[in-house]
């Protein structure tokens, strides 16, 4: 067994810097010849990196994100014969070395998880926003899937053996990216993640998330971002204003008051938009995110804490409305008279006043035709909510008397595109225009 | 009758059973714990302790009687003397001690003890005849056989008269002038050893040729030297045919005859599962052998009839069945449990001490490993020194290809006690470099057990 050393390739026009956009392996893959390994970018294009050899995937160059010169070390392949790296006898070879079809009974698992013999199809995956794992919180990558011969047991501390017991885990099933092939705790958390956890089977309500997806702002993106950056430098906002007819929503709500209101208590619009929000970026997860321009990372969350800008004494404080998604109207109408009250009364904690990931802002009655809401650093999007007003209106040739509002959102547009954003709120539109879809789970 | 239920039902309060009624109550489980002669089993009673108590003080009185002749260390005594009736209530106080605090331990955790014996009435059902002779009838859940072992008697040679078992071997009331042990398996070699530091004659009589025939050969050679050096005889390739005046008939491989004289003949050739005695057959129970047979949870092939420790078959050790009690009990509890050890220690305390984990380099060879072995010996290890035994060595067994280490076995005084060390070293999967790179104290055996996996990696520093 050699090892064969994939250096990164000339791509010439003197570059001598390529940023690491995508890995198409992972350690512990098996790759034919021609495989794509990687996507790295220059400044004019991205380039895509197939193997010359085959054989199995031994380390990788860097994380996604990175700066990497040409000529460098990409990726380590372990292969038959010679190979081009010299000094391999002082690397202790992986007790893993193994390779082929274990015997297993766990098919399904082992589907999911082998490695791909085939290169993966074009644009698997969005290149300029692959996804990683956030090292804090995140679950990491799906480890390869285990390499063991028939019959060769696979080794694990008697702490990782029970912890996977209890969670009814084959050990065998298990990749060990510790010593010698040693499972650890780490391999445990990747190999749940990647086979999916259930979801929590809650009786009533809609059901907590809590998963969070970490997008680095590289390559394409990360260009845009510098570029809106350098051009907005103090106001990287862009505001989108739609108008929104909420006459079936209004009657709805004076119905829902006239059944409900007594024992669940009344109704304001506020909520019914905080559900249309909470459903709208189930499809522009982008929304509901917040930028750490520093490590230009931006998180996108599963979970919906909603910023409430809210006009205090001391001036305009944002309470937090943690698990918006997890709340239906009347619960959340609760949760905003309490946190109004604890942020005018000074008594909202630290954590009810932090950690928002997408704010609404309403001035109520006041709140005018059109405004340009000022977003909720480090987060994406701001909808702001205008006065309701009764406005004539043709209908089928007719005039009408109906009930429109406008949204006046904004948006960062580093990170946020004008036409997603636009589409964003046609998504809330629609939720609001046609209501009984808010109800709908 | 009376009656009475339980979730789970132990038969066996040895180290299996009353591990697992201690593990359930823990958890509330009700359970209920039968035992028909004395908490702690074999171990406690007749077998791991009282053994050990009584090699200790043979060892302390042989030291005594070495300091009468010469003494390297400079120390001298008188010519020594033993109490033999006080050493047996000495140790019969460590006896009760341990057994009564097995007791109080049961009744804290709140594992109801029933005295008496038990049969089996069906998988669910069990009638206890207690010491009153009135009988029980306990219904349970789950039904936890944890019965123990029994020694195996020879055909020519039953029990009785001058012919023992370790259990009349650990309580003497005189010491015989002349024993001949039969089988040098661990049992035989511990008693035979002890007896002989007492002052008694001993020969020992072993069918295979070589003592310790379940250890690999470096392990017991040691041994051997040492049973030498004490004076002990040893008949090995030979069996015992049967009693005769005043001793014993043994015959050889070539088939011929000779006597032996014994005021005593002690029988330890081995132990079997006890599946008798307790209408066990009436379950038709799947068996291994002699053994109940069980799955990796000690489940057997009926449901919730469960079997633990010695009675469940090879290797009959107290740590085995207790690791087995306790999981049965969490498995019982609701919890998600399997019986998957890394490797089983034995020990063996013969004067010097075997300790064996995991594979030996042979074993390691016979599995298709590719291993390397490399040991170091106590004569160059400062401590042994300094305790004036540097006789054996430690051995390290590793896979070849990623140095993860499959097995370790030593030999030697007070080896007995690296086998916490070897044991999670290899439940922990290191490897020789993480063994290479832990700092070990000095002076200590312990030392001896780096070196050793610095030795096969190349480069020990003190050889
Ligand atoms: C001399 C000697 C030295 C030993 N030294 C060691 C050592 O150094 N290290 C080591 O690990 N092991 C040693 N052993 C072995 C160890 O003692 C056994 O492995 C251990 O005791 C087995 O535990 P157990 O709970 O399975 O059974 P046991 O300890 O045999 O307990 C079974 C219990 O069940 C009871 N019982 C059986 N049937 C019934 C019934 N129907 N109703 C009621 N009660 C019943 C018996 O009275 C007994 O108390 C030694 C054994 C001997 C004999």
């Amino acid at each position: 067994m050699g090892q064969h050393i994939v250096k990164t390739p000339d791509i010439g026009e003197g570059i001598a810097e390529v940023e690491l956009v995508a890995w198409h392996v992972k350690v512990g893959d098996m790759v034919t010849e021609d495989q794509l390994l990687a996507d790295v970018m220059t400044d004019k294009a991205t380039v895509e990196i197939p193997s010359p050899v085959a054989g199995k995937v031994m380390s990788l160059g860097g994380e996604v994100g990175k700066q990497i010169a040409v000529g460098s070390e990409l990726i380590r392949i372990e292969v038959e014969g010679a190979g081009n790296a010299k000094d391999v006898d002082s690397l202790p070879s992986r007790g893993t070395a193994g390779v082929g079809a274990s015997q297993t009974t766990d098919s399904q698992v082992v589907a999911a998880r082998s490695p791909h013999p085939n290169p993966p199809p074009a644009g698997e995956g969005t290149k300029a926003a692959a996804v990683v794992s956030n090292a804090r919180t995140a679950p990491p990558r799906a480890a390869p899937p285990a390499m063991r011969a028939e019959g060769e047991k696979p080794i694990a501390s008697p702490a990782v053996r029970k912890r996977a017991w209890e969670l009814g885990i084959e050990l065998q099933f298990v990749h060990g990216s510790g010593p010698a092939g040693r499972i650890v705790h780490e391999d445990l958390d990747v190999y749940l993640a990647s086979r999916g956890q259930p979801m929590t089977a809650k009786g009533a309500g809609y059901a907590q998330r809590h998963e969070e997806q970490a997008i680095p702002i590289i390559g394409l993106r990360r260009k845009i971002a510098q570029k809106m950056q350098e051009a907005k430098r103090r106001i990287p906002h862009f505001s989108y204003v739609e108008e929104i007819d909420v006459t079936e929503l209004e009657a709805l709500r004076a119905k829902l008051n006239a059944k409900y209101g007594a024992e669940r208590g009344k109704l304001t619009l506020l909520p019914l938009l905080a559900r249309a929000v909470v459903l709208a970026v189930r499809e522009f997860p982008q929304m509901n995110a917040r930028f750490d321009d520093d490590a230009g990372v931006v998180t996108r969350y599963g979970a919906v804490h909603l910023g409430m800008a809210t006009q205090t004494d001391s001036g305009l404080m944002v309470p937090v409305l943690r698990h918006a998604e997890a709340q239906d109207p009347w619960g959340f109408a609760g949760e905003v008279t309490r946190l109004a009250d604890a942020a005018r009364s000074g008594k909202a904690t630290r954590d009810e006043l932090s950690g928002s990931t997408i704010t609404i802002s309403s001035l109520g009655p006041l709140g005018g035709i059109v405004t340009t809401p000022v977003i909720n650093y480090p987060e994406v999007a701001i909808i702001g909510v205008n006065r309701i007003v009764e406005r004539p209106m043709f209908q089928g040739g007719n005039i009408v008397a109906r009930k429109l509002m406008n949204l006046s959102s904004s948006f960062d547009h580093r990170v946020v595109d004008g036409v997603d954003a636009a589409e964003f709120i046609q998504a809330i539109r629609a939720l609001l225009e046609t209501p009984a879809m808010l109800f709908v789970e | 009758m009376k009656t009475q239920s339980t979730t789970l039902l132990v038969i066996g309060g040895g180290p299996a059973g009353y591990v697992a009624a201690i593990r359930a109550g823990q958890l509330g489980v009700p359970t209920v714990l039968v035992e028909g002669a004395a908490l702690g089993g074999t171990c406690l009673n007749i077998g791991c302790i009282p053994s050990k108590a009584l090699i200790h003080a043979a060892d302390e009185f042989e030291k005594a009687r070495h300091w009468s002749n010469s003494s390297a260390i400079g120390i001298h005594v008188d010519a020594p003397r033993i109490d033999l009736a006080q050493t047996v209530k000495w140790k019969d106080g460590i006896v009760s001690r341990l057994t009564g605090g097995v007791g109080a331990l049961l009744k804290k955790n709140g594992a109801q003890v029933i005295a008496g014996w038990a049969t089996i009435v069906d998988g669910k059902t069990v009638d206890v005849r207690t010491p009153g002779g009135d009988t029980v009838r306990v219904t349970c859940e789950h039904l936890l056989l944890a019965t123990g072992s029994t020694p195996v008697e020879l055909p020519g040679l039953p029990f009785g008269g001058m012919v023992i078992s370790s259990t009349e071997a650990l309580a003497p009331k005189t010491l015989p002038r002349r024993l001949v042990v039969v089988g040098a398996g661990y049992i035989g070699l511990e008693l035979g050893t002890a007896y002989r530091k007492l002052g008694a004659e001993v020969t020992v009589v072993e069918s295979a040729d070589r003592v310790l025939p379940a250890y690999d050969e470096d392990l017991a050679k040691p041994v051997l030297t040492a049973l030498k050096k004490l004076g002990v005889v040893l008949h090995l390739g030979c069996s015992v045919q049967g009693v005769s005046d005043g001793g014993v008939r043994v015959r050889t491989a070539m088939a011929d005859e000779f006597a032996l004289p014994a005021d005593q003949v002690l029988v330890a050739v081995g132990r079997r599962p006890r599946t008798e005695g307790f209408a066990l057959e009436s379950l038709g129970l799947d068996m291994a052998g002699r053994a109940v047979k069980v799955d990796e949870q000690c489940r057997t092939s009926m449901r919730n009839v469960w079997a633990i420790g010695d009675v469940t078959g090879e290797p009959m050790l107290a740590h085995r069945g207790m690791a087995q009690g306790e999981m049965v009990a969490e498995i019982v509890a609701g919890k998600r449990r399997k019986f998957a050890p890394a490797a089983m220690p034995a020990v063996c305390f013969t004067d010097p001490e075997v300790v064996v984990v995991g594979l030996s380099p042979s074993q390691a060879e016979a599995a298709g490993m590719d291993c390397i072995s490399a040991s170091f010996p106590f004569s160059a290890n400062g401590r042994a020194m300094s305790i004036e035994s540097t006789d054996g060595f430690v051995r390290v067994v590793a896979r070849r290809d990623n140095h993860l280490i499959v097995g370790w076995q030593a030999v030697g005084r007070a080896v007995s006690e690296l086998s916490a060390a070897f044991s999670q070293l290899i439940e922990m999967g290191a490897r020789l470099e993480d063994v290479g790179g832990t700092i070990h104290a000095h002076p200590t055996l312990g030392e001896a057990v780096q070196e050793a996996a610095l030795r096969a990696l190349g480069h020990a520093l003190h050889i």
